[in-house]
């Protein structure tokens, strides 16, 4: 047996140098002006005193924005809890070949080409209760539906916007999980005796796992940084029931210019889609997949 | 259990004009209950078809599929009670081997201790009982194929068990071994059991009964000594066999069957009809004769092979091959060489004779 050890060459490196160089300017930069401005107190551009851990220590007692930061997760999650089943279900009743299949999936990708600012103005006049279709008609069904003023219209108003233009990208996403099942495998469950919800729960959903996975990331990231939605359609009103968190921080950084403070959540921010994409990845990695004690028979 | 009858064709298209448009051309075939059958031939001669026809999972464009006497034409696999067995594992990710086993009983209300206990013998039979409680994604591809089985062979009131190429991702050794276990199974459940394959060693060593088919025709069923001693079609000899039955072309006068200008005379009182025909011999019964004797063909050899237990001679007689499989290549002295002259038996009592590719005799 040959004992000669393989050369090391440290010159490698520098293969790497212009990833190194495109992600420096792509994002460490700017994260490290951002933490630059966070332990700063900026009076004028000539101006400045470093004040450590005070802004960090300041938003934490911010009730204001602890209310935005909850109403976010609210939002957040409630997108999730909608758009995930329902574009799983889309997924599930969308045709599998033929010309149809080529129609329906245009037609439900037709919400996703439209840009965000153009879809609050969509439902801003799709709401209004003289002349949109859907104010109009809740108000002709005798219910007093207002999202200017009420403060649950247009919160859900806000969520309904958002289920109709991203759960087709859930659905597709589902679509495209669905299509890469074998044949032999609904052929096998039929076999085995298998129910519709069996072939579900046991061969479609876990068949999917991995590309709705990428759902959930995609869709929790999104829309905790929801901003253009809310702000054509309510401003953020009535009131800050609809003030997210982004809205929150632009007010901040740049309506009040409060810069440090607004810095120092940035980060905090940062750290909580970060922790969560990491949490909610791993675990969707893992459902299903820890090996199982005593399950026999 | 069932005794399966069919009498039916299937076509793809939806009108078929000729016989090429049929994936299967009519038939009429009995399988009998608790035996043992293969399905042989080249890809895209219609095994997996007539398959997917007795499992349910295809209607046959016309015809009929009867189990026991009961049509079931129109019945899903479910309702005809078929166990199948597909040619990539097909396994539920989020459940263990064990559960993965039980699946089919489970969704038949069976009871849970006796679920427990059918489980247990079938893991047993596969070697699998210490794997039960692992989850079934985890495992290898062989491991996984093992549980497809399993899961075809755990309802003990099946009326057959149908495997599609199911040893097609098993490693060579592991294929023997699986192999041997399908066949003690078979013994021990009773079961009917038919298996899909383009393996003649396969077929031959897994079966009781082989259907050799091709283009969508089944051309001849039998066991595997049938079909290595008297195969009906000249396909049937080249299928089978490594390598397959040689044919020589020969013209029947009266008195004598002539190969080219050398005339043979048959060994008994046999009547053949005249004109041409061919002569079917296995290398296997194709020996070294005498110079001059009366079934013989004087050839010249053209490839000597040595394939380890014994030597592939192919030998040429006025452009005719024939391939002997001889234990020994020395004669007489003489080692038989490229370019020597040797004469080579072929008409014997293992000989059989094809017309228009069907056998006469």
């Amino acid at each position: 047996m040959s004992t000669t050890i393989k050369p090391v060459n440290q010159k490698a490196w520098f293969l790497i140098l212009p990833v190194l160089l495109c992600v420096a300017f792509s994002a460490i930069l700017p994260l490290m002006v951002v933490v630059n401005y966070s332990v700063q107190d900026i009076i004028s551009p000539d101006r400045r005193v470093f004040v450590g851990t005070e802004w960090f220590a300041a938003i934490m007692r911010d009730e204001e924005l602890h209310g935005a930061l909850w109403r976010q997760f609210i939002y957040s999650f409630s997108v999730l809890a909608v758009e995930l089943p329902l574009g799983i279900a889309l997924a599930l009743s969308m045709p599998a070949t033929g010309w149809k299949s080529s129609a329906v999936l245009v037609i439900v990708s037709l919400s996703l080409l439209i840009p965000w600012n153009v879809v609050g103005t969509i439902w801003q006049i799709f709401g209004r209760t003289d002349i949109g279709l859907m104010g109009a008609a809740l108000q002709g069904m005798g219910i007093a539906y207002n999202y200017t003023g009420n403060a649950s219209h247009a919160w859900l108003t806000v969520l309904l916007m958002d289920v109709w233009h991203w759960t087709p990208l859930v659905a597709l996403l589902g679509y495209a999980g669905l299509r890469s099942i074998p044949d032999a495998y609904y052929q096998a469950a039929s076999i085995d005796g298998a129910s519709k919800w069996d072939v579900f729960r046991f061969v479609q959903l876990p068949k999917m796992r991995g590309v709705l996975v990428i759902a959930v990331l995609l869709r929790f990231m999104d829309s905790f940084m929801i901003y253009t939605e809310p702000f054509v359609l309510t401003g953020g009103g009535p009131g800050n029931s609809t003030t997210f968190l982004s809205q929150f921080l632009t007010q901040k950084a740049v309506g009040q210019f409060d810069l440090g403070p607004a810095a120092a959540f940035s980060l905090i921010y940062f750290l909580i889609i970060l922790l969560f994409c990491f949490v909610l990845y791993n675990w969707m990695q893992s459902v299903g997949t820890e090996s199982k004690e005593g399950g026999h028979a | 259990m069932a005794r399966i009858d069919l009498d039916l064709a299937h076509a793809y298209s939806a009108n078929p004009q000729q016989d090429s448009d049929y994936a299967l051309l009519p038939l009429k075939m009995r399988f009998e209950d608790g035996g043992a059958y293969a399905l042989l031939g080249p890809s895209g001669c219609g095994k997996t078809t007539m398959l997917n026809v007795m499992s349910g999972l295809l209607t046959p464009s016309q015809g009929t599929v009867l189990f026991d006497g009961r049509d079931v034409t129109q019945d899903s696999p479910q309702a005809r009670n078929i166990a199948q067995v597909f040619q990539f594992p097909v396994i539920y990710d989020t459940m263990t081997v064990a559960e993965n086993l039980a699946f089919p009983l489970r969704n038949r209300q069976w009871a849970a201790d006796k679920i427990k206990q059918r489980v247990g013998q079938i893991a047993e039979m596969l070697e699998m009982s210490a794997q039960l409680n692992q989850r079934a994604a985890g495992l290898s591809a062989d491991a996984k194929q093992k549980i497809s089985l399993g899961r075809g062979l755990v309802r003990p009131d099946v009326s057959a068990v149908l495997f599609d190429e199911p040893l097609t991702v098993i490693d060579p050794h592991l294929k023997w071994e699986l192999r041997r276990k399908l066949k003690q199974i078979h013994h021990e459940l009773k079961l009917t059991l038919i298996y899909v394959t383009h393996d003649q060693v396969e077929a031959l060593t897994f079966a009781e009964q082989v259907v050799v088919m091709t283009r969508g025709r089944a051309v001849q069923v039998g066991s595997p000594a049938d079909l290595f001693e008297r195969p009906r079609h000249t396909f049937v000899g080249n299928f089978i066999g490594s390598p397959g039955m040689n044919f020589i072309r020969a013209q029947v006068t009266n008195d004598a069957v002539l190969v080219g200008a050398q005339a043979l005379t048959l060994p008994t009182a046999m009547t053949l009809p005249t004109g041409d025909i061919k002569l079917g011999i296995r290398p296997e019964y194709v020996t070294v004769a005498q110079t001059q004797t009366p079934g013989a063909l004087p050839m010249r050899v053209i490839q000597v092979q040595d394939v380890g237990t014994h030597f592939i001679v192919t030998a040429e007689h006025e452009g005719q091959r024939v391939k002997a499989r001889l234990a020994d290549i020395a004669t007489d002295g003489a080692v038989l060489v490229v370019g020597s002259v040797v004469w080579l038996e072929v008409l014997g009592a293992h000989t059989c004779f094809y017309k228009n590719e069907e056998i006469v005799a």
